[in-house]
């Protein structure tokens, strides 16, 4: 499948602001299952690094813009044609040890009701095979947070969603990579992008989902939220210990005033529009 | 009570070797010339505004470390031996870092259990799979000594990120060359003024490739608010560096940059005094105000040197600690020449089991303590002490390492009533770049309250000139 992505995040200032820094993995990851026809990230005024692959295989690079100016619109777009490997991370260079994805931080560390929910998940299946407990465990994830936009926020960590009993995909990711970690197995938060419709209508397509290292099968793709493994669908993007370790701009302003964001991210599969 | 310790001036016989050429100065020193000197050498020491910082105490929070005048001397035969075994340490604790941060050889081959270095905090994900220039991950090494007998030094541990205190070995010699001239004219005492230069010339060394010109190197500190600021300024004087705050610096493009008036400066290595968790708040916390946005992209694609490497603090956990004479053998294929303090590991349960039943004599340790905060003392401690830390013990073992109490050998210091024997410690600075580089000296921590075996300046401790006698 061929898909394209359009995706614009804009920044607004109130008042101009000094300058402002943001490090970008918005590059799709080179594996077997997605490879970029063409891909372009311009940011009009500003200065772009030269990118670089970091440990985890991630696409990196800085841009940064140091004159005063009150918005900053970073455009993504390009063509990636992908193909369905059950969610099965292959051909994926990365220098990260999976053994240090067994670590949590305070946006993944597991409370007593993740405790509960692993512990039932798994119940009379605790020596079961990787495959079959990372499925048991995505699927309570799934059952445990009934997909709920505005329950929880950019910041809700794993412990606050499960409380809240609701919440959307960077939630389902953050609770299945604290209940991966109970049970043992590596973890990390995946940021993407999804072509969630049937038709080839553009639609809002920013996504994340979990990774898990399974024995025997590497790193295996578990998006929670839709009950299902990452097919041809998906768009990777990059890892990361949780949503913001993960996430696909870090910045900084100098000189900050309020803010507000407008993203908009479309992705259409191309084939089927060029179907019609 | 005094034979139970190595006495470094006095051993059965009498008088040790090294410090025979000492005997007539303090003897021949009256009291009141005594009182006088000590009031000289504190008013050097304001003077200089060589002062740590202590903050939430009240008071002044400028501190002096108080200061003793008997220097500590070794002779040359005693140094060469420490020094080939700090030197092989140093090169052991790097080998280690650019190996775990590559394939991992010493965790395959079973030597070291793979959850103690890649759960570790301190190992950085971020980094993995980069090589920094030369491989060197800590190019200041900081080993911690002690001596329990003439031949007997115990390592109890490294300091692989920032250690401090260097200031300390070069001023202490400063101030005692200020008062007692006479000292140095007798006695062939090796110099160690020589160590900014060594570790300037260490940190142009690690110059990125791409740097195709004299390396421009800087200090970044985290600022004047902070304990060791002193000591950041000092060393930046001396070797002629800029001292940058993060605010002073930014990234552009592929490299990092220092404001100036004459416009930006490329900059190439980063002498940094702040740790990983503060370099750059869009890799790691985001909140930190310390240090510069967009570095560690900078640095991971070659473009500027951090020294010490981010995630080089995982080779001096103490928990990995236990494993470093491993890596001696392991990488070097050497027998190690310094030998480490037996460590009972909490984590496991046998040895959990030993260190609670002999909790009394041992001596406690947070994982990731340091300052001699959060540690027990058995001997010293009264048994409503040993039961509330062994209930935090028994909370958490994996939080604690356990080692015997070690006789701390004792050096001459002067008290009120003349001279008594105070415990000490040792740490040299090993400088790792093209070359390993070691400065005849060392900074000496003293207990000044009798009997005590904690040396920390923030628990009272003082510090020591230290002598390395050159060869004739």
């Amino acid at each position: 499948m061929i898909l394209t992505v359009l995706h614009k995040t804009r920044y607004e200032f109130a008042a101009p602001v000094r300058g402002i820094i943001q490090s970008l993995r918005l590059t799709p990851a080179k594996c077997e299952g997605q490879r970029v026809l063409d891909w372009s990230i311009d940011v009009p005024g500003a200065t772009m690094s030269t990118p670089f692959r970091d440990g985890a295989g991630d696409y990196l690079q800085t841009v940064s813009l140091r004159a005063a100016c009150d918005n900053i619109e970073i455009t993504v777009s390009g063509r990636v044609e992908t193909f369905d490997t059950a969610g099965i991370l292959r051909g994926h260079r990365e220098r990260v040890p999976p053994r240090a994805y067994l670590r949590g931080t305070i946006r993944t560390e597991p409370n007593r009701a993740i405790q509960d929910l692993v512990a039932d998940a798994l119940k009379g299946h605790e020596d079961a095979a990787d495959l079959d407990r990372a499925h048991r465990l995505a699927a309570a994830v799934s059952q445990a947070l009934p997909y709920t936009p505005g329950a929880t926020d950019a910041h809700t960590t794993a412990a606050e969603a499960i409380t809240a009993g609701a919440g959307v995909c960077q939630d389902h990711a953050q609770v299945l990579i604290s209940c991966a970690h109970l049970a043992g197995m590596p973890a990390r938060y995946v940021s993407g992008y999804l072509n969630a419709t049937e038709d080839s209508s553009p639609h809002e397509a920013s996504h994340a989902w979990a990774e898990l290292y399974l024995d025997g099968l590497g790193w295996v793709g578990f998006d929670a939220a839709n009950q299902c493994c990452p097919n041809d669908q998906y768009i990777r993007l990059g890892s990361g210990l949780d949503a913001q370790d993960a996430a696909p701009i870090r910045g900084l302003v100098s000189g900050g005033s309020a803010e507000s964001l407008d993203v908009s991210v479309e992705i259409a599969a191309q084939e089927q529009r060029q179907q019609q | 009570m005094a034979e139970q310790y190595f006495n470094e001036m006095y051993d059965g016989q009498g008088l040790r070797a090294p410090y025979q050429m000492l005997e007539g100065w303090y003897q021949n020193m009256p009291a009141e010339i005594r009182a006088v000197k000590q009031a000289e050498a504190e008013g050097l020491f304001r003077r200089y505004g060589i002062t740590f910082a202590v903050y939430g105490e009240g008071g002044d929070p400028d501190r002096l470390i108080p200061f003793d005048m008997f220097p500590r001397v070794f002779t040359s035969d005693e140094w060469r031996k420490l020094e080939r075994g700090i030197k092989q340490r140093a090169r052991a604790l790097n080998a280690f870092l650019s190996d775990v941060y590559d394939r991992g050889e010493i965790i395959r081959a079973g030597r070291i259990p793979a959850d103690l270095v890649y759960r570790n905090e301190a190992y950085e994900i971020a980094v993995a799979g980069f090589r920094p220039p030369l491989g060197i991950f800590s190019h200041i090494v900081g080993i911690d000594l002690v001596r329990t007998g003439a031949d007997q030094f115990y390592v109890l541990e490294d300091n692989c990120r920032t250690p401090s205190g260097v200031s300390y070995m070069l001023e202490n010699r400063e101030v005692m060359m200020r008062m007692f001239p006479h000292l140095f004219q007798e006695n062939r005492v090796a110099p160690v003024d020589g160590y900014a230069r060594l570790l300037k010339r260490t940190l142009d060394s690690v110059a990125p490739e791409k740097c195709e010109r004299d390396p421009k190197v800087v200090l970044l500190t985290p600022g004047h608010y902070n304990s060791a600021y002193y000591e950041h300024s000092f060393l930046a004087d001396l070797m002629g560096i800029e001292l940058v705050e993060g605010q002073d610096l930014f990234v552009e493009g592929d490299f990092c940059w220092m404001r100036t008036t004459e416009g930006p400066q490329k900059v190439d290595v980063i002498y940094r005094r702040i740790d990983d968790a503060f370099l750059d708040p869009l890799c790691f916390r985001p909140d930190s105000a310390l240090g510069v946005p967009g570095l560690m992209n900078v640095y991971r694609s070659g473009g500027v040197t951090i020294c010490s490497a981010p995630g080089a603090g995982v080779a001096d956990d103490k928990a990995i600690y236990t494993y470093v004479p491993e890596m001696v053998r392991f990488y070097l294929g050497e027998a190690p020449i310094l030998e480490n303090v037996p460590t009972w590991q909490c984590a496991k349960p046998d040895e959990l089991k030993y260190v609670q039943e002999n909790i009394a004599d041992l001596v406690i340790k947070e994982v990731h303590g340091s300052g001699g905060y959060g540690m027990l003392v058995g001997p010293k401690s009264d048994k409503a002490t040993i039961e509330t830390f062994a209930a935090k013990l028994a909370a958490n073992p994996s939080n604690y390492i356990a080692q015997p109490t070690l006789a701390l050998s004792t050096c001459p210091t002067f008290v009120e009533e003349g001279i008594a024997p105070r415990h000490v410690d040792l740490r040299p600075y090993c400088l790792v770049g093209r070359d390993i580089e070691l400065v005849p000296g060392a900074l000496t921590r003293v207990a000044l309250t009798e009997g005590s075996l904690v040396v920390n300046s923030s628990q009272g401790g003082g510090v020591k000139d230290t002598w390395v006698i050159a060869e004739e």
